[in-house]
C-alpha cells in the first residue's frame, strides 16, 4: 500500500520532543513537584471490605503534634465519578466502605511521619456486611448490596444486543462451535504511583497538578464533588510516569488535596505507596466468556453470539462501557454476517476494575482468536488462510453499525507469517515447540465523549510572533506515547519549519483548549487533526501575508524547511520568521485555532455510541513458544507482529508503542494477576487483594523478555492525520491468544484461561495425559436472565441502524435523584 | 513513599563493640545490607529500636584461603559472584549468589544477610495496613497461621538462596558474642520454625562462613522463580557431590531450598546415591526421593502442588549437571540467564 | 556501657553528613530513618531520582555510590558518609550529554521516562566497568530495573548505541575523567 511519503517530519526518526528532558531527570512528575510551605496528606483506608461507618473518632489525631487538618466524608458535598450514569464514588466514604483500600478519613500534617503516625490515632467504628467476592455470589440474590443504583441486587448492568436472527444462522451453519473461556484481572503497574499536589489560588479558587491522564474530566468532578464552579478550578496534569488506563478516573484523592488546599490556604501534596496504587486499581476486568458461534465448510463466520460477565468491583468506574467493550468490537476484525451479545457487570468487594490497555476488548479477543484456531484445527484448514479468507473489507460498515476505514489486516498475517515461517513450522516443530497465530482490531479513539455533547474531542490553538517562535496548545497528556511529539512534529509539518521551533503547552485546563485525554487511542488522531486545521489556518495566514509581500497569489506560497517561498519563482522567498513578521504587520497578533470532532455514528439505536471510532487499527502476531512437559515450564524466544497504524509519525515512537504493548501483552499471557483472597469464613470476613506489591504482582523483567520483530504496516486512513491510526493499544490483543495457540501447536493442550502459567499447562498435559480433555477452562457460564435484546437488522438485511423493537428496560435509580436523597437524610 | 520508623543508630568500631551493644540494648538488630530489614521496617514487620551498622566493617569483608575458604559475613553478594576462586571451586555457591534477587540488590546485600534472610510468607510480606485487614498472623502481631489455622508453628518459607548451596558444601558458620564466639555447621543454625527460624541468639553476631576445601567436590544451585531476576525462590535444589576413582558416587549432600522453615537435607537421596554411578535411572531414582522429602505449603508463588511436582525434574536438572552433562540450554529458559 | 549509651543518643537526633554528590561535596543533616532516596529528593531537590515501590522490588531509586549501582530506597542516608554519589543529574557534562543520555532520547530508550534515571546509572555503571557488553550483558546489569512502557528492546538497543557513539566519539563524554566511575 501506499508506502511514499513526501513528508518532511512525519514519517521520519526523530528524538522525540521531550526527549532531553526525559534522560536527564528535567521532567517534572507529580511528586517532584516541591512548593514553599507545602504540607502532606495520608489517606486511612479501611481495613474491612464491606461495612456501613457506624462512628469516626478523630480527636486525638486532630490533636497529634504536627496535624494541621482531619478530613471525614462529611466534608464533601457530592458524589463524583467518570460516567454520568455511575456517580457512585465519594472523595472519603460516608455511610459505607466497599472494599479493603476504600478511604474513609484524611490527615494533612507537616510531613508524611506525622501524617501515618496520626491515621494510627483514628477510630472508627464499623457494623460489617457480607461480602461479595466474584460474579457467583453477586449473582445471588441474598448477599448485602453494594449500591443502591444497581439494575437489582448486585447486578449493576446488563446489555443485550441482536444484529440479525443468530439462531436461525447457527442452525443453518455447516458446524457451529460453542466455548467458555475465563480472563484473570490484572492492573496497569505504572512505575509512577499516583501523586497530586493542591494549590490554593486568590478568592477561593483552586489549582489542582495531578498525575492524570484526563485533565478535562478531573476538572469536571472536582468542581462537581467540591461544588465550585468549573471556572474557578484549574487542572494541571504533569507528564504521567506510566498510565496505561490507570489514571483515567478522576480519584479521592485529588478532590481531598484540592478540597484541603482550599481550607488551609497552603499547598497539600499526596503520593500514593504501592499497595494504594493497587486499590486505584482500574484494571482489567475479570471476563467469563461464551462464545457460540457458526462457520460454513470454509471455516468463514456465520453468526456469533456472545455472551461476557464482568466482574467490576466495588465502584462503577468506566463499567458500562467496558462492558459494552467486551462485545462491540468482535464484528470489526472478521465478516460477520449475523451477531448477538449479552453482557453483564456485577459489584463485588475489591477495588473497581476499569480500562487498561486494549479497554474490554482484550478479553473477548483472547477468547475469539483461541476458538478460531479451534476451528481452523477441526477443520484442517491453516489458521492463516482461515483468517485471510474473511477479513473484513475496508470501507465496511459491520453487522452493529461500526464504519470502517481502511484494514491493512490481510498485508499484517502475510508479514508476521513469512517472518515466522509459518508455514514450516505450524503443525511440523518437535514436540514442546510451538507456534500460534492471531490478529486483533482496535479503536483509534471514542467517537463519543463520556458525557454527551455536542463539542469538539479535541481543540488546539496556535500564537505565533514575530520571534518566529510557534507555541502550540492542547489539552492532550503526555504519559510517555508522544502525544507532545506528534502535536509539535504535526504543526511543523504543515508550517515547513523544525520542530526544535515549536513549544508545546498541554494538559492545562486554564491554558489549553480542551482535549479529552490520553485514553482510548484517541490522541495522534482527534489532537492531530486538530493541530492540522489550526497550523492551516496559521498558513493560510501568512501565506496570504507573503503573497503580498511578494506580489503573487496566496495559491502558490509554499513553507518548507523553515522559509516561505513562491513555488513559481523560487527567487521570491524568505526566512519564515519573516513570514510572521508581514503576518504580524497586516493582522495583528496572530493566533489560531482548530479542533476536531468525530462524524456522528451511522448505529442510531441505543447503546451505538460505543465502539465506533474514526478509524480502526489492525495486528497480526506469531508467537514462538517451548514448553519443558514434564513440569509445564513455557518460554517465550520470539514474538512477530505486525501493526497497521495507517501512517507512522515517529517511527521510533511508534515501534515503541508496538513492542511495548507486546511486553504487557505478555505479562498478563504469562504471570500478571489481580487475584484476591478470602480466609476462612468461620475465622474471618477478610477480602484482600492477594499480592499489592511490585514483587508479588509479577511484571516481566529484562531477562523475561523475547525478541520481537516488529513490523509497521501503513495503510492510511481518510479520517487520520496524514492517514494515521492508533498504535498504542491495539498490539497488545494478539499477543495473548497467539500465545495460547503456540501452546497448543507445541504441546497439544487448551487454556482456556489467562494467566497461562506452567501449573496449568501441567494440569492440561495430566489430563491429557490420563485421556482426559487436555484442557484447562472453565467448565459452564452461569445461568443468567438476560433483557430482550434490542434487534438490529445488519446493513445488508435492511436494516438503517435503528432498533426495531422497544425494549422494556427496567430504570436504574437517577444518580442526581440519590444525591438530593443523601443531602437531605445527611442533614 | 515507604518510610522506616524512627530507631537509634548505632556505628561500632569493630565487631566487639557491636556484640557489646546488642547485648545491652532492648530489641536491637544488626543491619549489614540492610535489602532484607529494611524493607521488613517498612512494612512494620520489625520493628528495632536500635540498628548496629556493620556495613563499614572491614574485618567482616575478608576472604580468606586456608584448608577451605573463610568468607566473612559482609562480602557482599556481587563480591562474591565477582570472585574467580570460588566460582571454579564452590561453583553451587557461586550459581545460588548469582541468582539473588536483582544486580542491584547484591550489590548492597552481603552473605551473612543473605544466611539471616527473614523467613517470608504471602500473608507476612505484606504492608501494616494489609496485614491489619487480615487480623495479622502468629510470625507478627497476631495469633494464627493463616496458612494452616491449625499448625501450632508459623509455616513462613526460608527463601534463601545461598543457604542451601553452603549446607551442600559443608559449611560451617562462626557466631560471635561480647564474651566469645563458637563454630556450627551451618545447617544448625535453622529450626523448622517460621518465627525462631535461627538457633542464633539475639546477641550473637554471625561473622564468617567457613567452607571446606573444594577440591574434588562438584557443587551446583538450581532455583525456581517466576521471573528471571527479583524474585525469591519457590523452590531450589543445591546438590554437591564428591566423586571417586571410579566415577562413582564417594559422598553427596543434597539439599531443598523453599519448601519448609529451613533448607532441608535429603539425606535418604543423599545416602541412595553413594557407591553409585550416576546414571539416568539413579538420578531418577535420587529426584524422586528428594520430592518424598519436600513439604511445601501455600505461602509462595505457585501452588504446593506444583512445586512439589517440580521437585524431582529439579533435582534431576542438578544431578545431571554434575554427571557433567551440558545443560546450558535448560538453565537458560528456566534461570533466563547464563550460569 | 555507659560510652554507648551517650554515643548512641547522639546518633537518634539528626546527624551531620558529608559526601560528595554529582562530584560536588555536600553537607546534610538528617535523621537516623531517612534513606538516601529521601535525602536526594526531598533534603537536596534533586528530583530525578525516582521511587515506585521503596521497597527494593523495582529499581527505580538506582544511584551510584562509589560506582556501584545500589537501590536508595534501601540505604541509610547515614551510611553514605563519606560515598560519592551520582545521580541523573550529574551525568551530563559541560552540558554535553553522556552518550547513553543521547542514545536513550533518540532511540525510544526513555518512554514515560520514569525508570530511565536509574537505567542510565545503572548502564554508566556496566560500562565504566566493561566498555563493550553483549545484548545478555545488558539485559542480566538491567534485570534489577523494572520498565512497564518499552519491553526493553529500545533500550537495549540505546545501550549498544551509546557504546558504538562512546567508540566513535573523540568529542564524547571521557568516562575516565569523571571522579568515582571506575573505569
Amino acid at each position: 500500500m501506499s508506502k511514499e511519503n513526501s513528508y518532511s517530519v512525519i514519517g521520519k526518526p526523530r528524538r522525540r520532543v521531550d526527549g532531553a528532558d526525559k534522560v536527564t531527570g528535567q521532567t517534572c512528575f507529580a511528586d517532584d513537584i516541591m512548593l514553599p510551605r507545602m504540607l502532606h496528606c495520608k489517606l486511612l483506608r479501611s481495613h474491612v471490605p464491606h461495612a456501613l461507618i457506624r462512628s469516626i473518632d478523630t480527636r486525638k489525631a486532630e490533636r497529634h503534634p504536627g496535624v494541621k487538618l482531619v478530613l471525614t466524608g462529611r466534608d464533601f458535598p457530592n458524589e463524583y465519578g467518570i460516567l454520568p450514569v455511575s456517580q457512585d464514588e465519594q472523595p472519603l466514604c460516608r455511610e459505607k466502605v466497599r472494599f479493603v483500600g476504600d478511604p474513609v478519613a484524611a490527615v494533612i500534617a507537616r510531613d508524611e511521619f506525622v501524617a501515618e503516625e496520626a491515621l494510627e490515632l483514628i477510630r472508627v467504628e464499623y457494623e460489617p456486611l457480607d461480602t461479595i467476592s466474584d460474579p457467583v455470589e453477586a449473582l445471588k440474590q441474598e448477599p448485602a448490596r453494594l449500591h443502591d443504583y444497581s439494575e437489582e441486587g448486585n447486578i449493576h448492568k446488563r446489555l443485550s444486543y441482536e444484529f440479525g436472527d443468530v439462531e436461525e444462522s447457527l442452525a443453518n451453519s455447516a458446524h457451529v462451535f460453542e466455548d467458555i473461556f475465563f480472563f484473570e484481572g490484572n492492573t496497569h503497574l505504572p512505575l509512577e504511583q499516583h501523586a497530586a499536589v493542591g494549590v490554593p489560588e486568590a478568592e477561593g479558587r483552586v489549582t489542582l497538578w495531578s498525575s492524570t491522564q484526563c485533565p478535562h474530566y478531573v476538572h469536571r468532578a472536582v468542581a462537581k464533588a467540591l461544588d465550585l464552579p468549573m471556572a474557578h478550578v484549574r487542572v494541571i496534569a504533569t507528564p504521567n510516569g506510566g498510565g496505561f488506563g490507570g489514571k483515567t478516573d478522576p480519584f479521592n484523592h485529588e478532590i481531598v488535596v484540592a478540597r484541603a488546599a482550599l481550607m488551609l490556604g497552603r499547598p497539600i501534596k499526596i503520593c500514593l505507596n504501592r499497595e494504594e496504587v493497587f486499590y486505584c486499581h482500574r484494571g482489567r476486568h475479570p471476563v467469563l466468556m461464551k462464545f457460540r458461534t457458526g462457520v460454513d465448510v470454509n471455516g468463514a463466520l456465520t453468526a456469533m453470539h456472545l455472551q461476557t460477565l464482568l466482574d467490576g468491583g466495588a465502584y462503577g468506574s468506566y463499567g458500562v462501557a467496558s462492558a459494552f467493550y467486551t462485545a462491540v468490537l468482535q464484528p470489526v476484525t472478521y465478516h460477520l454476517p449475523r451477531y448477538a451479545f449479552d453482557a453483564c457487570r456485577v459489584f463485588t468487594n475489591k477495588p473497581p476494575c476499569g480500562p487498561k490497555r486494549g479497554h474490554g476488548t482484550v478479553q473477548p479477543r483472547f477468547g475469539q482468536e483461541v476458538q478460531l484456531d479451534k476451528i481452523a484445527d477441526r477443520l484442517k484448514i491453516d489458521p492463516a488462510e482461515l483468517r485471510l479468507n474473511m477479513v473484513e473489507k475496508p470501507g465496511a460498515l459491520t453487522a452493529n453499525y461500526l464504519k470502517i476505514g481502511s484494514i491493512g489486516l490481510a498485508e499484517c498475517i502475510n508479514r508476521v507469517t513469512e517472518r515466522s515461517g509459518w508455514k514450516d513450522k505450524y503443525r511440523k516443530l518437535p514436540s514442546g515447540r510451538g507456534v500460534g497465530l492471531a490478529c486483533s482490531s482496535y479503536l483509534t479513539g471514542a467517537g463519543n465523549s463520556i458525557y454527551w455533547n455536542a463539542m469538539p474531542h479535541s481543540g488546539v490553538q496556535l500564537k505565533l510572533d514575530r520571534s518566529g517562535r510557534v507555541t502550540v496548545f492542547c489539552g492532550a497528556t503526555e504519559i510517555g506515547q508522544g502525544s507532545d511529539d506528534v502535536l509539535v512534529a504535526t504543526v511543523a509539518e504543515i508550517l515547513g519549519i523544525d520542530p526544535l521551533d515549536i513549544r508545546c503547552v498541554t494538559g492545562d485546563t486554564d491554558l489549553t483548549p480542551v482535549d479529552l485525554g490520553s485514553y482510548s487511542s484517541r490522541v495522534t488522531l482527534m489532537m492531530g487533526n486538530a493541530a492540522i486545521q489550526a497550523a492551516e489556518r496559521a498558513r493560510d495566514l501568512i501565506a496570504q501575508a507573503a503573497a503580498q509581500k511578494f506580489g503573487a497569489d496566496a495559491e502558490v506560497i509554499e513553507f518548507a524547511g523553515g522559509r516561505v517561498f513562491n513555488t513559481g519563482r523560487p527567487e521570491q522567498e524568505m526566512p519564515f520568521q519573516e513570514a510572521v513578521v508581514c503576518a504580524e504587520e497586516i493582522y495583528g497578533s496572530l493566533g489560531t485555532t482548530g479542533s476536531y470532532t468525530p462524524a456522528p455514528p451511522p448505529g442510531k439505536y441505543k447503546g451505538g455510541g460505543v465502539g465506533p471510532s474514526p478509524a480502526y487499527s489492525y495486528t497480526a502476531a506469531v508467537v514462538e513458544v517451548e514448553i519443558d512437559t514434564a513440569s509445564g515450564w513455557i518460554t517465550v524466544p520470539r514474538v512477530y507482529i505486525a501493526h497497521d497504524l495507517g501512517r507512522t509519525m515517529n517511527p521510533v515512537l511508534a515501534r515503541g508503542q508496538v513492542e511495548g504493548s507486546v511486553y504487557m501483552g505478555l505479562g498478563e499471557a504469562l504471570m500478571e494477576e489481580s487475584a484476591f483472597r478470602r480466609l476462612p469464613a468461620r475465622l474471618s470476613g477478610a477480602l484482600v487483594h492477594r499480592e499489592p506489591s511490585m514483587l508479588e504482582y509479577k511484571s516481566p523483567t529484562s531477562t523475561d523478555m523475547p525478541e520481537v520483530i516488529t513490523d509497521l504496516i501503513e495503510y492510511p486512513d481518510d479520517n487520520g492525520p496524514f492517514g494515521a491510526k492508533e498504535a498504542g493499544q491495539g498490539p497488545l490483543l494478539p499477543v495473548i491468544p497467539a500465545l495460547a495457540n503456540a501452546v497448543y501447536d507445541a504441546v497439544g493442550v487448551r487454556i482456556d484461561e489467562v494467566p497461562i502459567t506452567a501449573e496449568k499447562i501441567l494440569q492440561a498435559l495430566d489430563s491429557k495425559a490420563r485421556g482426559g480433555s487436555g484442557r484447562v477452562g472453565p467448565a459452564k457460564f452461569p445461568e443468567l436472565e438476560w433483557p430482550e435484546p434490542y434487534r438490529v437488522p445488519p446493513p445488508w438485511e435492511g436494516g438503517d441502524g435503528n432498533a426495531v423493537n422497544k425494549p422494556q428496560r427496567k430504570r436504574a435509580a437517577k444518580m442526581h435523584d440519590m444525591d438530593r436523597f443523601r443531602k437531605v437524610t445527611a442533614s | 513513599m515507604m518510610r522506616l520508623p524512627r530507631f537509634h543508630y548505632y556505628r561500632p568500631r569493630d565487631i566487639r563493640e557491636a556484640a557489646l551493644v546488642l547485648a545491652g540494648e532492648e530489641n536491637a538488630m544488626v543491619i549489614a545490607g540492610g535489602t532484607d530489614l529494611l524493607p521488613n521496617m517498612k512494612r512494620r514487620q520489625q520493628t528495632p529500636r536500635t540498628l548496629v551498622a556493620l556495613r563499614h566493617l572491614d574485618e567482616l569483608k575478608r576472604v580468606t584461603n586456608g584448608s577451605g575458604l573463610v568468607i566473612g559475613a559482609g562480602v557482599t553478594l556481587t563480591d562474591l559472584v565477582q570472585d574467580r576462586g570460588i566460582k571454579s571451586a564452590y561453583r553451587g555457591l557461586w550459581q545460588a549468589a548469582a541468582q539473588v534477587a536483582t544486580p542491584h540488590l547484591r550489590n548492597m546485600g552481603t552473605l551473612g544477610g543473605n544466611i539471616c534472610l527473614d523467613t517470608r510468607c504471602n500473608y507476612y510480606d505484606q504492608n501494616h495496613e494489609w496485614r491489619k485487614a487480615i487480623d495479622f498472623c502468629m510470625k507478627k502481631d497476631g495469633a494464627i497461621c493463616w496458612v494452616s489455622t491449625g499448625s501450632k508453628t508459623c509455616l513462613a518459607t526460608s527463601s534463601t538462596d545461598t543457604a542451601p548451596a553452603l549446607v551442600s558444601l559443608g559449611a560451617e558458620v562462626e557466631l560471635e558474642t561480647a564474651h566469645g564466639q563458637r563454630t556450627i555447621p551451618l545447617h544448625e543454625l535453622y529450626r523448622d520454625d517460621g518465627i525462631h527460624y535461627l538457633t542464633r541468639s539475639n546477641e550473637e553476631i554471625l561473622t564468617r562462613i567457613i567452607l571446606p576445601d573444594g577440591a574434588g567436590t562438584r557443587s551446583v544451585y538450581w532455583k525456581l522463580r517466576r521471573r528471571g531476576s527479583f524474585d525469591f525462590p519457590v523452590l531450589s535444589v543445591a546438590a554437591a557431590i564428591r566423586f571417586g576413582a571410579g566415577g562413582a558416587v564417594d559422598e553427596a549432600r543434597i539439599v531443598l531450598g523453599a519448601v519448609a522453615s529451613q533448607p532441608v537435607l535429603c539425606d535418604s537421596a543423599s545416602e541412595f546415591l553413594n557407591d553409585r554411578s550416576l546414571t539416568d535411572e539413579v538420578i531418577e531414582e535420587a529426584a524422586a526421593l528428594c520430592a518424598r522429602a519436600a513439604k511445601p505449603v501455600k505461602n509462595t508463588d505457585f501452588s504446593p502442588h506444583w512445586r512439589k511436582r517440580a521437585v524431582a525434574r529439579l533435582a534431576a536438572y542438578a544431578l545431571q549437571e554434575l554427571r557433567g552433562d551440558d545443560m546450558r540450554a535448560t538453565r537458560e529458559k528456566i534461570a533466563r540467564q547464563a550460569l | 556501657m555507659n560510652k554507648v549509651t551517650t554515643l548512641k543518643r547522639s546518633q537518634q537526633q539528626n546527624a551531620h553528613i558529608g559526601c560528595q554528590v554529582n562530584r560536588e561535596p555536600v553537607q546534610v543533616s538528617v535523621a537516623p530513618g531517612k534513606t538516601l532516596l529521601e535525602m536526594l529528593r526531598e533534603d537536596l531537590q534533586l528530583t530525578g531520582t525516582k521511587h515506585g515501590c521503596e521497597l527494593g522490588e523495582c529499581g527505580a531509586c538506582a544511584v551510584l555510590v562509589d560506582g556501584e549501582p545500589i537501590l536508595s530506597c534501601l540505604y541509610l542516608a547515614l551510611e553514605a558518609e563519606g560515598c560519592s554519589i551520582d545521580t541523573v543529574e550529574g551525568m551530563a557534562l559541560d552540558g554535553r550529554l553522556h552518550p547513553l543520555q543521547e542514545a536513550f532520547a533518540d532511540l525510544g530508550g526513555a518512554q514515560c521516562g520514569y525508570c530511565t534515571p536509574a537505567i542510565l546509572l545503572t548502564c554508566k555503571a556496566l560500562l565504566d566497568k566493561q566498555p563493550d557488553p553483549d545484548r545478555d550483558q545488558i539485559r542480566e546489569a538491567l534485570s534489577g530495573n523494572l520498565c512497564r512502557c518499552t519491553g526493553y528492546q529500545q533500550i537495549f538497543e540505546s545501550v549498544e548505541e551509546a557504546i558504538l557513539r562512546l567508540d566513535h566519539s573523540e568529542q564524547g563524554t571521557d568516562l575516565k575523567s569523571v571522579p568515582g566511575s571506575g573505569g
